[in-house]
């Protein structure tokens, strides 16, 4: 694998996807209304004092992100697959990993605009600040891990009829230890908790993305491959 | 030396077989129509040429490189045609192409755009979304992306399906253009008249095999469609 080659199929990858969705907005918009839905349904359901809301933001986070990152992935592999453009991608004379590779940082970069964007809106409605670096670092690695395995699987069940069903049921099972330990770093980080009790779930996540982001660039070629 | 040589070549979905000891060959410059009903395994074999499906069994080499294992080295020279048209919508014609032309590593790659859509007839419509063509002028400008790179072999998954006349014509000419500079092509089809028109070569494959072949010089006027048909009513059991 020679790397220019690959850094440029990766580039063009992402460039594509990003271009695409400034015309579209089909993905981001989902994605975000979805994200703010759920925190306005969890703001008015959840009658919650002070010291509850605190306790409640990391999980509710989450599952904001969790469930507006499942309809992206669906969305982002569901646009090649439609029209063909996944066998165009596959018929380029690239290592298929950098097709991979920039599917995931293009549906990372989707993440984090939404996260954003979410995160303010949050703060105002909980009256809680959540621009705290360790928190930010949290989100970065676990949004890593969750489209790192999210991709791959996406472009597992893109291949079926089923796929809107089949992602989630694939997706949450696996991404259910990063999720825990992004639960737990994130709660830690807002509730003030010291860092030695927080650090066991940032190694935790980062083993998570390091492991499956290996596993994905080993398996992709033949994910993808009748 | 064959530009594409298939032996023995099987390929099973589960139970199911498709293809049952292909054996396939095409000579560089060499425009073959590959004909057949239904069913009979022509997409699954232009797939597998193409290096998007792993055979079962067999070999397969193109430009003397064997699949799969030097898939990239084939992908290089191949430029596939299907009756999708592999394109983003939400791009304009120009930016597809480019993409596509940064995917392939081509030099000069600005010059290469512009040649291939006054080729294909859309230089002025190069700004333009792909999602407000037509499907007419998508899929003349899925050829100038199956051509951008300048492939050796062209395969051809019915590229007629869906397309008026006119747009039939315009897709006709860009062929017999491809052909005259040498290139090889394998197009599949259900349109004999138009396959009668551009190759030179008739392979009828049914039940996952070859049955007949036969060049355009050893047909009568209008002899396509006995041939066919005689071929098709031999393979049945």
């Amino acid at each position: 694998m020679t790397l220019t080659p690959f850094l440029k199929a990766m580039s063009a990858v992402i460039w594509k996807d990003l271009a695409a969705e400034l015309r579209s907005r089909e993905l981001l918009s989902a994605m975000l209304v979805f994200a703010l839905l759920v925190i306005f349904t969890f703001n008015f359901a959840l009658e919650l004092n002070a010291q509850e809301r605190s306790n409640v933001t990391a999980g509710v986070l989450w599952v904001t992100f969790t469930f507006a990152g499942t309809l992206g992935l669906n969305r982002s592999l569901a646009v090649e697959k439609d029209r063909g453009c996944l066998d165009g991608l596959l018929l380029a004379p690239v290592d298929r990993t950098a097709i991979y590779f920039g599917k995931t940082a293009a549906n990372l970069i989707f993440m984090l605009v939404v996260a954003a964007i979410v995160l303010p809106v949050y703060s105002i409605l909980y009256n809680t600040n959540l621009f705290l670096p360790g928190l930010l670092l949290v989100i970065l690695l676990g949004s890593e891990g969750y489209m790192a395995v999210g991709t791959l699987l996406s472009a597992m069940s893109v291949q079926t009829r089923t796929r809107d069903i089949l992602l989630p049921i694939l997706l949450f099972p696996v991404i259910l230890p990063a999720l825990i330990a992004a639960v737990k770093a994130s709660s830690g980080f807002l509730n003030a908790i010291p860092m030695e009790e927080i650090q066991p779930w940032l190694n935790l996540l980062l083993v998570y993305d390091v492991v499956f982001t290996a596993a994905a660039f080993m398996v992709f070629e033949f994910v993808v491959e009748e | 030396m064959p530009m594409i040589e298939v032996h023995q070549l099987v390929k099973r979905f589960g139970l199911k077989v498709v293809l049952r000891g292909l054996e396939f060959s095409v000579e560089p410059g060499e425009f073959v129509a590959l004909l057949g009903p239904n069913g009979a395994g022509k997409t699954t074999f232009l797939r597998i040429l193409a290096s998007l499906s792993r055979p079962t069994l067999g070999h397969v080499s193109i430009a003397g490189y064997a699949l799969p294992h030097h898939a990239a080295d084939v992908r290089r020279r191949l430029g596939v045609v299907s009756h999708l048209p592999l394109l983003y919508g939400d791009l304009t014609a120009d930016e597809n192409l480019r993409f596509y032309g940064r995917m392939y590593g081509i030099e000069g790659l600005s010059r290469r755009i512009t040649e291939v859509l006054e080729m294909i007839g859309l230089a002025a419509r190069r700004r333009d979304l792909v999602r407000t063509f037509s499907r007419g002028m998508q899929q003349r400008l899925a050829i100038g992306r199956a051509i951008l790179h300048d492939p050796d072999v062209l395969l051809l998954d019915e590229p007629h399906t869906g397309l008026d006349q006119d747009a039939c014509n315009m897709l006709d000419e860009v062929l017999r253009a491809v052909g005259a500079r040498g290139r090889t092509v394998v197009m599949t089809s259900h349109d004999l008249a138009r396959a009668a028109d551009l190759a030179q070569r008739f392979d009828v494959l049914a039940r996952g095999t070859i049955r007949a072949s036969t060049r355009a010089e050893n047909l009568p006027a209008d002899g396509l469609l006995a041939f066919y048909r005689r071929s098709l009513e031999e393979a049945v059991p």
